[in-house]
């Protein structure tokens, strides 16, 4: 389901990115290998401190915006491990709260941990990777790539699997 | 795109625009398609994309749908690949910009080499006995038509028997009823014909067209005027989404008083209610009540199969208490005196029948049928479909729930009235009639070894049809039997290849089985020849929607391979058989198969749909009546989105005017009386109470939101597979855990008829010793438990049937991956 980025490659895609602008802008395809790996096959997502691991409390959703402010989002920790969950007990997932049919504010609903939309009563089920329950969206509610540095216990958001309402590209 | 999914190409303003009706529900939202090269995309800023949206920042909720499955990238016959982006139209009457999860995906199931489409039929193909051949359109239908004429020739029609869709959409349409039609009963004038879901060839709405009334008789619009809506066996949030979400739900949220004001002047006006009949507790159900409050919907959760007494008692009440429309009975019916007496029935009675308390029965009575002040009569529509049209007894249901209807004037051309069906399909009839009226069992026939042909055009009776299980087995071994001499005959022409099947089928009790499809299907397992055919937006196609309203679909790809819509197929096989007959000078049959010079689907268009009614033309039943001809292709264009309600009153300079109730004036009877027909409450048919008594379970079935019909798309999208990886039955969590059943366990369904597969799905809503299982997948086929019993038109009781339930197995990654939280919405 989900794709995990490591820190690794993170960090060089992320590195790779600021030398990258210019040359991509240029049109050039560079000739060395370590120009070779300018520009990014993936959107240019800023990677943004969600969380501690240790303050979560099971299934209270904490919101944040990520990639941008204009993008709510909301994490919560389910207790036992889920498809794409981070953190010590591998149980910590996010996703973008608008719903991915028409971007109503979806709720989250703590009594059987889904995200709930009101305005066409789309149910997404947060501890399957956002599967859509029933509803009329085309898409899985979009999840947060989520990445969990144990030294610190912070949970960094790094990308987003699936397209942000209202967005042609999540990174605008 | 990236893996990730997270970004798509914006159309440019000079991206080609054309438009799409939704191919899948009866409902037809309405689509726009723009078209634009592969490597180029719009800009962010309002006049750099082809949506006037700006992108350079957030939108805001309910601007627009545009997501990932919105968009594909097709190839052209040129080699040319285009992005297409397929969106719902803002201004359509229909849908006002929503799409829901099935029409969300048009897109997406476009043909691409990889996409969903991956395994449709590019190329006609032939089985040698061993293997699929790929082959040529000419050498198919040589073989095709070779086999049909050396059968026709020395047997007659009836040994060619048809199993064909007569509806609107994908694998349908006027072009291609017409098409079909003129094939089977004009050409080859067979009778041994049935419906893609029925087992013969008849009206799902026998009763009601006897009483004179169509079954699609008011508009979309009357939902929203009216005081209450009667819904009977359907869950329209998921089987006709935007007409719930668009014009029902508005009505119950009091969205629309403004409009009753201005259409009722000094009527008693408020918000609508809901009264929803249906023994399960469906996502449309939960859904009206988180809406609007529960005390705004009656939920009349009824004993499965007790509607003809359910409506007998509502009936036998209202006329007690005076409340039918006498001035309306006396001018424009009969027969109403008839009705109460064979009708009658208490409301103890009923309530004992139907399992409904005599209090919610009166509270139904009064909601729906007791006047208004000033003793103005509630405006009452009433809107049903599987659950009777699949019920028990078709027949008497209708007549009993339209007794009701008609006697407290609620059709008959009243604003925001109605007795509809909801519908399954969009609907697009033009036909010869069927040349002799007769209602064969088809299915019957075909296990008791008759038939030597079967032409399965758009229909997978193996998923669909009742007693599925013997029926694809004598199917199967009927099959193997042509297979076998197939492959006997080493080195065969296709003539020799043709007498080998001809002996196999005039012999030894073979079958010789064709599939004319998208795709496929389950049915290649027993077919010997498969022929491609293309759905809308490779071609042109006209179909009508739950309120008769006509648009033109508009082609904007070339269709995969050498697939070619289904009137042109027709067509190729009636002029392949007109060259046989004139090779060998036979000028009488030869004259038979005249007619089908079509080089476009304009033409079949045309020759059927313009025809009807017209001098010379002969009989031909079309939904677009006798003014169909006032309707072009050239005006649907300019009609776009919104079309024409038919029957077509008039063109006004290059606009086509329609109709948008029925029944006003008379009804579609000789006399022009709406004829009120006896229903007594017949109790259960006996194969099915036999059932009852023997096994625990009723079976329940229908449809799934997320899927389209048979799942012919949607078992090859992930989206959707990845949510049902097989058939789910839903149970209830007491009776599952006495059994031994989790969610996600395999459980197996068997009676005497059959047994069958599924995937449990622990839902609390679910009564105990009940159960609801998808209809119509390919993984699981619920119909192989269903008895043969069939109304008087040989209309099916797919919801009737009784069965033991027991775990079988276990599926983890099913368990890990598949949410079983419930889909009934609350919060």
């Amino acid at each position: 389901m989900t794709q995990h980025v490591s820190r690794r490659d993170f960090f060089k895609m992320s590195g790779s990115l600021a030398a990258g602008a210019g040359v991509a802008a240029a049109g050039l395809a560079p000739a060395t290998a370590e120009a070779a790996e300018v520009g990014s096959a993936i959107l240019p997502y800023k990677p943004e401190v969600v969380t501690r691991a240790q303050s979560m409390k099971v299934n209270q959703p904490e919101h944040f915006n990520f990639p941008d402010a204009s993008s709510p989002c909301q994490a919560v920790k389910m207790g036992q491990a889920v498809p794409g969950g981070v953190g010590p007990d591998k149980d910590i997932v996010a996703y973008s709260t608008l719903c991915t049919h028409q971007g109503c504010p979806t709720v989250y609903d703590a009594n059987d941990r889904t995200f709930k939309c009101p305005c066409h009563f789309t149910i997404f089920d947060a501890e399957k990777g956002g599967q859509m329950v029933c509803g009329q969206a085309t898409e899985n509610l979009p999840q947060i790539v989520l990445e969990y540095d144990a030294k610190t216990d912070s949970v960094t958001a790094v990308a987003v699997e699936g397209l942000i309402y209202g967005r042609q590209s999540n990174v605008l | 795109m990236t893996i990730r999914k997270d970004r798509v190409a914006l159309p440019p303003v000079n991206a080609q625009k054309t438009n799409l009706t939704c191919h899948f529900c009866i409902v037809g939202c309405s689509y726009h398609v723009y078209k634009w090269p592969e490597n180029r995309e719009g800009g962010r800023a309002p006049h750099q994309n082809a949506l006037g949206l700006d992108f350079r920042k957030q939108l805001p909720p309910l601007t627009v749908i545009m997501t990932p499955p919105m968009q594909n990238v097709i190839t052209d016959k040129d080699g040319r690949r285009y992005n297409i982006m397929i969106l719902p139209d803002k201004n359509a009457v229909v849908n006002q910009g929503l799409s829901s999860t099935r029409g969300g995906r048009l897109a997406t199931i476009m043909y691409t080499p990889d996409g969903v489409g991956r395994e449709r039929l590019k190329y006609p193909r032939v089985h040698t006995g061993d293997q699929w051949l790929d082959t040529t359109w000419d050498a198919a239908l040589h073989l095709y038509a070779g086999v049909t004429k050396r059968i026709l020739d020395k047997h007659g029609p009836r040994e060619l028997m048809f199993d064909t869709f007569d509806h609107g959409g994908a694998g349908g349409g006027f072009e291609n009823t017409w098409g079909t039609g003129k094939l089977m009963f004009t050409a080859l004038q067979t009778p041994t014909v049935r419906i893609h879901n029925r087992p013969a060839y008849n009206s799902e709405c026998h009763a009601t067209r006897e009483m004179g009334i169509m079954e699609l008789n008011n508009s979309y619009e009357d939902a929203e005027v009216a005081d209450v809506i009667f819904a009977i066996g359907d869950n329209a949030y998921e089987t006709q989404t935007n007409y719930f979400l668009v014009h029902w739900l508005p009505n119950l949220q009091g969205a629309t008083v403004d409009k009753k004001k201005k259409w009722f002047p000094g009527e008693e006006v408020g918000a609508g209610r809901i009264i929803i009949v249906d023994p399960r507790r469906t996502p449309t159900v939960a859904i009206c009540e988180q809406a609007v409050g529960k005390e705004n919907v009656l939920h009349l959760d009824i004993e499965p199969g007790t509607d003809i007494a359910l409506f007998d008692g509502l009936f036998t009440y209202v006329v007690d208490q005076g409340w039918h429309d006498r001035d309306f009975i006396a001018k424009r019916t009969k027969g109403f005196d008839e009705a109460v007496k064979a009708n009658k029935m208490s409301l103890e009675e009923c309530s004992k029948i139907t399992g409904i308390p005599v209090d919610k029965l009166k509270q139904a009575a009064e909601w729906a049928y007791k006047p208004k002040a000033g003793g103005k009569p509630k405006r009452t529509m009433h809107a049903y479909e599987k659950g009777i049209i699949w019920g028990n007894d078709n027949y008497l249901i209708q007549s009993a729930l339209l007794d009701l209807a008609i006697a407290t004037h609620n059709v008959g051309g009243r604003r925001g009235t109605g007795a509809v069906r909801m519908g399954g399909h969009q609907e697009g009839y033009t036909r010869p009639p069927h040349p002799t009226g007769e209602k064969i069992y088809v299915d019957q026939e075909v296990i008791n070894g008759k038939g030597m042909m079967y032409t399965a055009w758009g229909a997978n009776p193996f998923q669909t049809t009742l007693n599925a299980e013997q029926h694809r087995e004598t199917i199967l071994h009927r099959s193997q039997i042509v297979k076998e001499a197939m492959a006997r005959a080493r080195g065969a022409t296709t003539d020799q290849m043709a007498d080998a099947i001809y002996e196999a089928v005039s012999q030894r009790g073979g079958l010789f089985l064709v599939n004319i499809n998208l795709y496929p299907t389950m049915l290649a397992e027993a077919a010997h020849l498969m022929l491609p055919a293309a759905h809308p937006g490779e071609t042109n196609l006209t179909s009508m929607n739950g309120e008769r309203r006509m648009r033109l679909s508009e082609k904007f790809m070339d269709a995969p391979g050498e697939a070619r819509m289904d009137c042109l197929i027709a067509a190729y096989i009636a002029n392949t058989m007109k060259a046989m007959y004139e090779k060998e000078g036979n000028a009488k049959m030869a004259d038979r198969f005249k007619g089908f010079e079509w080089k476009t689907e304009e033409d079949a268009f045309n020759d059927g749909f313009r025809q009807a009614g017209q001098p010379g033309a002969g009989p031909i039943d079309s939904q677009g009546g006798d003014t169909g001809y006032l309707a072009t292709y050239a005006l649907l264009r300019k009609a776009g989105s919104n079309g024409v309600q038919l029957p077509i009153r008039e063109v006004k300079g290059d606009k086509l005017i329609g109709t948008e109730m029925l029944y006003t004036d008379k009804f579609g009877t000789d006399d022009g009386l709406a004829h009120f027909k006896p229903a007594p409450w017949p109790g259960l048919p006996k194969p099915v109470a036999e059932q009852k008594a023997k096994y625990r379970f009723w079976i329940n079935s229908g449809r799934t939101n997320e899927h389209w019909q048979t799942s012919y798309h949607d078992q090859y999208w992930d989206f959707t597979r990845d949510r049902y990886p097989m058939a789910y039955i839903e149970l209830n969590p007491e009776d599952a855990k006495g059994l031994g059943i989790a969610s996600g366990d395999i459980v197996e369904v068997h009676n005497d008829w059959g047994s069958t597969y599924a995937m449990a799905y622990l839902a609390s809503e679910i009564k105990p010793d009940q159960s609801f299982m998808i209809f119509g997948e390919p993984n699981g086929v619920m119909n192989d438990v269903t008895t043969s019993w069939t109304d008087r038109n040989i209309i099916p009781y797919y919801k009737g049937t009784w069965a033991d339930i027991r775990k079988v197995g276990s599926m983890e990654d099913f368990k890990r991956t598949v949410s079983f939280k419930s889909r009934r919405f609350t919060i």
